[in-house]
């Protein structure tokens, strides 16, 4: 490959000419980039509200904020039927899958922000900023989603890092907050520094940040550039494994997520797996759609190793969610194993890409933000009086105390197990079916064998809100408030509503 | 150009991520693994910078003027993103200083199970 590469400066000054010549402004689609915008300029008022706002009431951030992702969520609904289209030169593209993926994503912001209030006050770190940082943390996620140039990848998982980052470390008295805030960043840094690497081997092999590109080129490639491109391939591969929780790169997941306040928890569960996934999903479907040589090529380079990290991921997750006994540890396994689950609906997809799509991804990830939010906005209500317990002890009486979270929680937990008629169950069995159809019948058993393991701590959770010990008398819990009960409500509804609509849902989703 | 071939750069490129690399891992300190993940930045930055220098002469030369700008652009964000990502993580161990008055990553240990 280095043969191809020549320096002179003439070269250079020749280059510049033509980019000089050929200079056309790119062409500028201002409706493609407005969910994004909206929710990024609602940070923006928002922050500017927190200045003006009396001491100590955030009430007008939040109403601002939902107001704001309200907005966002209409203006994505109204490009749904739109063609696909790519503006911004090649930065920003809108599609089917990038309009959904931003859709639930907008919906799992909203559901945080909905709880999330409550909770802070409880904690007692009602800061106003939190909303902001939210919001942009989103609009990465969503950037992510949309975009199919590495740069804007790597802008937007930068967006979405940075800013939970400082979430996690949001309760700054609190010594397990702050010390996951800090394993958040070293090791997430650490892992976007891998995938720049994988990126900048990629660009160097091809001369393209574009995927489509850089999945073309591999035909007229010579060993030494395509190898260059498996190299960079694997780095790009591990940061985005790391950010949607992959085993072997999962060891943060458990810690961050049991340090971290809960309702930063919640979305880091949905909100930052969705962003990965979505872009994992954008790689690799890039490279399989594109180049049929490139395409056989990586299946003979990737399926063993995916194959093989997709059922690590799953079994690993299950079987040390077992011996948990923090909720918010056993949730951020189960976080793990449901990594899993979806990392085997796109591994369908690139074994078979004509037959199956977008739809199992999309309705898992949906499924997956509902139960989950719900289920950390149950275990939210432990935070009382400045203080927090997530360990199963903490949960014991809470059936007394708040019967209607613990009617929720049973719903979740059904739905993480997968019961009918569950989204989790629906869910499970289109990933199941995919399986099957693509001829990845191992996945597919692997899958039910951990679904029957997983229903041990699930059920263990929703068993110790019932546990009527001497000290579950003396425990309180935060007062139900409207927005937790609004979240509890609207995300155990949207379990049995996507099975009630499963028709018109995926069909609406997909857009076939 | 003294002469230097894209290999040179390349090979410094990943000397330097090795480094940064092996740096994060064997470390205690934050600040310093900290430092080694900003190194790792810089071999990016460098690698990016010597592909868009070196771009293939088979293109066409409105695509190699595209691919040119693009890594070099690629360049300037990834310096502004590593600006942000001090201002937090060197506010994070802030934060954990005042509250340990220490900041060794062998004592945080709270977290496990």
């Amino acid at each position: 490959m280095l043969s191809t590469f020549a320096d002179s400066t003439a070269a250079a000054k020749a280059m510049n000419d033509a980019l000089a010549k050929t200079f056309t402004p790119p062409t500028v689609d201002w409706a493609s980039i407005l969910p994004v915008t909206l929710v990024v300029c609602t940070g923006i008022l928002g922050l500017i509200i927190e200045m003006l706002r009396p001491k100590r009431n955030n009430n007008a951030i939040v109403l601002t904020t939902l107001v704001g992702l309200f907005a966002a969520g209409v203006s994505v609904v109204a490009q749904f039927g739109a063609a696909d289209l790519e503006s911004f030169g090649t930065m920003v593209l809108r599609d089917r899958f990038g309009s959904a993926i931003q859709l639930i994503l907008i919906l799992v912001t909203g559901l945080t922000v909905m709880f999330s209030e409550g909770y802070l006050r409880a904690k007692r770190i009602a800061y106003g900023e939190f909303y902001p940082l939210l919001l942009w943390s989103a609009s990465g996620a969503m950037i992510m989603a949309t975009t199919k140039n590495l740069l804007m990848l790597f802008l937007g998982l930068e967006v979405l890092s940075i800013a939970l980052y400082v979430l996690a470390g949001m309760s700054r008295g609190e010594q397990k907050s702050e010390e996951s805030a800090l394993k958040y960043f070293l090791l997430g840094s650490f892992a976007s520094a891998f995938l720049l690497y994988g990126i900048a081997m990629l660009y160097g092999a091809t001369g393209t940040l574009h995927l489509d590109g850089i999945a073309s080129a591999w035909n007229p490639g010579d060993e030494s550039s395509r190898n260059l491109m498996l190299f960079g391939l694997v780095l790009l591969l591990f940061g985005l494994g790391f950010k949607a929780a992959f085993v072997p790169f999962h060891q943060w997941t458990p810690d961050v997520y049991q340090g971290a306040p809960t309702n930063v928890t919640a979305f880091m569960a949905a909100g930052s797996k969705i962003g990965a996934v979505a872009a994992l999903w954008r790689v690799l479907d890039a490279s399989v759609t594109n180049q049929t040589l490139f395409a056989s090529q990586l299946q003979d380079f990737w399926m063993p190793i995916l194959f093989w990290v997709a059922i690590l991921t799953m079994t690993v997750g299950n079987l040390v969610a077992l011996v948990q006994k923090d909720v918010k540890r056993i949730l951020g396994y189960s976080s793990i194993a449901h990594a899993g689950y979806i990392l085997v609906a796109i591994l369908a997809h690139a074994r078979n890409p004509e037959a199956i799509g977008f739809g199992t991804v999309v309705y898992y990830l949906l499924a997956y933000s509902l139960m989950t939010v719900g289920a950390l906005a149950v275990v939210s209500m432990t935070a009382t009086g400045g203080k927090e317990g997530t360990r199963l002890e903490d949960l014991h009486g809470l059936w007394k105390r708040q019967p209607f979270a613990v009617v929720c929680l049973i719903v979740f937990m059904a739905s993480l197990i997968g019961v009918p008629p569950t989204a989790g169950f629906m869910g499970k069995l289109m990933v199941f079916n995919d399986a099957l159809n693509s001829g990845l019948m191992e996945l597919a058993i692997v899958l039910a064998v951990n679904s029957v393991i997983s229903v041990f701590y699930y059920v263990g959770i929703a068993k110790a809100a019932f546990v009527d010990d001497e000290g579950a008398l003396r425990r309180e819990s935060a007062p139900m408030n409207s927005g937790l009960a609004g979240t509890c409500a609207l995300c155990a509804a949207g379990v049995f509503l996507c099975v009630l609509l499963y028709n018109p849902l995926t069909v609406w989703l997909v857009g076939r | 150009m003294t002469g230097n071939n894209l290999a040179d750069y390349l090979t410094l490129g990943l000397i330097m991520f090795s480094i940064g690399a092996v740096g994060v891992i064997v470390r205690r300190n934050p600040i310093v693994i900290f430092m080694c993940i900003e190194l790792m930045l810089n071999a990016v930055n460098l690698t990016f910078l010597a592909f868009a220098r070196f771009t293939p002469t088979t293109a066409a030369l409105a695509d190699r003027a595209e691919s040119f700008m693009s890594g070099q652009m690629m360049v300037v964000f990834v310096m502004a993103v590593a600006a942000a990502e001090v201002a937090v993580g060197l506010g994070i161990i802030m934060a954990i200083y005042r509250l340990r008055n220490e900041i060794d990553i062998d004592e945080m240990n709270l977290l496990k199970g």
